[in-house]
């Protein structure tokens, strides 16, 4: 079987150009920002993928394309062999969208606080005129939680409760491919545990596939399958999870996990990376981290590196061996 | 002992509200020495911001010091009033917190700010001072120093701003520094960059810094002692090698191997059942115990016991029993 999802060439620009009408007097030009750019990866049924880079990599905005909040500018998404662009049969491409959910960030704005949790969480179903009886007591009980809270409303639960009632309504659409956007990070180390742990016990029980986006590598570390690394906007690595920790083969990939606090870095002294992300309006010619490499060469300021297979996996690096 | 740069014992907190009067803080002691560093670790919500807060002199009414002693470099300073204690905070404690725009005024050059904090703190002259502010710029990793005495925090990146409030804090030399996650709202390189630059001017000068965080990796990396804070409390006190590798109390226990690091890929992490309680839900007794392994009776009815700076690691009846 093909893999779950297909993504080619993925390109998305935002116009973040002033108002025409500043522009015209300030002489100022467009302004385009390429927040993905000309990205391809492929996640496998049954596995976790997880997208990492630092902030404004572009790791949102992939996951909202793919569950279909944002269409792309450019290249093609397949789900399931479905390309919804290029799809003339509508009812195919509804039935693959319900297929596709996803978890975000914050539990707290997620929720409706007006809404009963039951009929928050069978919402997906009815929404679609689907019979919903007892279906949300019975999701609950299955992320952790009491079937009696359906009548209670989302301020009345912590943190990871409310995160595990995002899952629960995920759940409800029966879906293929769960998108988690940072699904932890709001919530406190030892309520986390709960959450991930939760995620892991639904994959194997629902055979479900995760694009698990996220900046935190030990999260990564534990819970993916494929890593792809981010940066500018760019793929610039993508292995296995054991080689990708084992043998960066990316500058930036090593620099990340040099970078990253260790729990057993007991007086670790880490040669601090040089420089900051660049500005991604006027992003670098060439490679994008050309300016901070410690390995650049010439070729690197001029030509950009395309994804090439080296050992397990692929990487954007013309000096990568 | 003389190198005690800061000695808070039995700090209380205490907020009144209409559901009662709080204690976020409660009987909290510890002790920083010249050029260690100190990381407070702690869910949201346990009270380390207000812990920092209290040690500067910044609480927010109607949050107030109730009881204990707040020590700086022998003179007690909790019993202060306004004008000394803002005298105190800008001279001998500088402050660093999670945004770093809440402490830089964005109408004035950082340039500016710096001369004027140098100014009302030092005796040095106007000309003296700018060259202080360039040199300490430099110190901090601003490229082209001289130059951007004149740019406004606004032209500065996340990363660059918290490099200036750095700066900012320790351009009177203060004997001990304030850091409320310094680095949460920053990339992991930036956050690096940061890090190692705290832990050079600790090491150079000997400040002694509290560094706040939720990040054990951080405080792994950091700190040279380490106080877990639960619900108000502390739960353990202790050098950063031995509370993370041979934790005592239960919460530590089950936090550190709550952490992906700890199950090594794939393998299930542990799990701490529920979560920590509100202040206005404070159960009797411990406050860990409805989620504790190995609460017994006594745990249900007598608080943990109060750990003093210099006392045991674990404010637990039955520290260590569980094992690690
Ligand atoms: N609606 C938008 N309009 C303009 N620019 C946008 C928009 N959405 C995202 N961007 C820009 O696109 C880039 C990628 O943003 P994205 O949110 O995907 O990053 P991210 O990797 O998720 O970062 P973070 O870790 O901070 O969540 C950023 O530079 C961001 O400023
Ligand atoms: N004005 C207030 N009224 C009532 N409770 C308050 C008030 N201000 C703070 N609190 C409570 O005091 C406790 C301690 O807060 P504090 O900000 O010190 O936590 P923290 O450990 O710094 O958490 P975080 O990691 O989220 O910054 C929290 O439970 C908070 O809800
Ligand atoms: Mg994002
Ligand atoms: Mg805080």
């Amino acid at each position: 079987m093909s893999d779950l999802v297909e993504v080619k060439n993925l390109v998305r620009d935002f116009d973040v150009s002033a108002p025409w009408l500043n522009r015209v007097l300030e002489r100022k030009p467009k302004a385009i920002l390429q927040a993905v750019s000309n990205v391809s990866f492929n996640i496998a049924r049954n596995s976790v993928y997880a997208l990492v880079g630092e902030s404004g990599s572009g790791k949102s905005t992939i996951g909202k394309i793919i569950v279909g909040l944002l269409p792309p500018t450019a290249g093609t998404i397949k789900i399931d062999g479905i390309d919804p662009a290029h799809e003339p049969d509508k009812a195919k491409i509804a039935a693959m969208q319900v297929g596709i959910q996803m978890i975000f960030q914050d539990p707290y704005a997620s929720l409706n606080p007006r809404w009963k949790v039951g009929d928050i969480i069978a919402e997906p179903v009815t929404a679609r005129g689907g019979k919903a009886d007892g279906l949300a007591q019975k999701l609950l009980e299955q992320v952790g939680l009491s079937g009696a809270d359906v009548n209670k409303y989302p301020h009345e639960f912590s943190g990871g409760q409310r995160q595990r009632i995002c899952i629960a309504r995920a759940l409800a659409a029966e879906p293929k491919l769960i998108v988690c956007d940072e699904p932890t990070s709001a919530l406190d180390v030892s309520v986390q545990a709960q959450v991930l742990n939760l995620m892991s016990d639904l994959r194997e029980e629902f055979g479900l596939t995760y694009l698990f986006i996220s900046h935190d590598l030990t999260i990564v570390q534990h819970m993916a399958d494929t890593v792809g690394v981010l940066y500018l906007g760019r793929l610039i690595e993508e292995a296995p999870r054991e080689a990708l920790f084992a043998d960066p083969k990316h500058p930036y990939t090593k620099m990340l996990l040099e970078a990253a606090p260790k729990l057993d870095g007991f007086g670790r002294e880490v040669e601090p990376p040089k420089g900051e992300i660049p500005d991604p309006i006027h992003p670098p010619t060439g490679c994008a981290y050309h300016p901070r490499c410690p390995i650049a060469v010439d070729r690197c300021t001029k030509e950009r590196p395309e994804m090439e297979q080296k050992g397990k996996g692929r990487v954007a690096c013309f000096l990568a061996v | 002992m003389t190198d005690t740069v800061l000695k808070v014992v039995n700090l209380t907190v205490k907020i009144p509200t209409r559901q009662g009067v709080l204690r976020p803080v409660d009987k909290l002691s510890l002790e920083i020495a010249k050029g260690k560093i100190l990381g407070v670790v702690g869910e949201s919500g346990a009270g380390k911001s207000m812990t920092g807060n209290a040690v500067i002199g910044l609480l927010d009414p109607p949050a107030h010091i109730s009881g204990g002693e707040i020590w700086l470099n022998g003179k007690r300073i909790d019993t202060l009033t306004r004008e000394p204690m803002r005298a105190v905070r800008g001279k001998q404690i500088g402050m660093v917190f999670q945004d770093p725009l809440t402490s830089l005024n964005p109408l004035l050059p950082i340039g500016d700010q710096l001369t004027e904090t140098m100014l009302e703190h030092l005796d040095i002259s106007a000309s003296e001072a700018e060259k202080r502010a360039i040199a300490a710029l430099e110190e901090v990793g601003i490229p082209g120093a001289a130059e951007r005495i004149k740019s406004y925090p606004h032209e500065f990146s996340g990363g660059m701003r918290q490099r200036v409030v750095i700066a900012l804090a320790l351009c009177a030399e203060p004997s001990l520094v304030v850091a409320d996650e310094p680095t949460t709202a920053l990339d992991v390189s930036v956050q690096a960059q940061i890090i190692a630059l705290l832990k050079r001017l600790c090491a150079e000068r000997g400040t002694a810094i509290m560094l706040i965080t939720h990040d054990m990796g951080v405080i792994a990396e950091t700190a040279d002692d380490v106080a877990v804070m639960y619900a108000g409390r502390m739960a353990e006190l202790g050098p950063v090698r031995d509370v993370l590798t041979r934790p005592t109390h239960p919460y530590t226990q089950g936090l550190m191997a709550s952490t992906p690091l700890a199950a090594k890929g794939g393998k299930r992490l542990n799990q701490i059942p529920g979560a920590m309680p509100r202040l206005t839900e404070l159960p009797a007794g411990c406050a860990f115990h409805p989620r504790c392994p190995i609460a017994k009776d006594k745990c249900r009815a007598d608080p943990a016991p109060t750990l003093g700076a210099g006392d045991g690691r674990a404010a637990c009846w039955f520290a260590g029993e569980a094992g690690p």
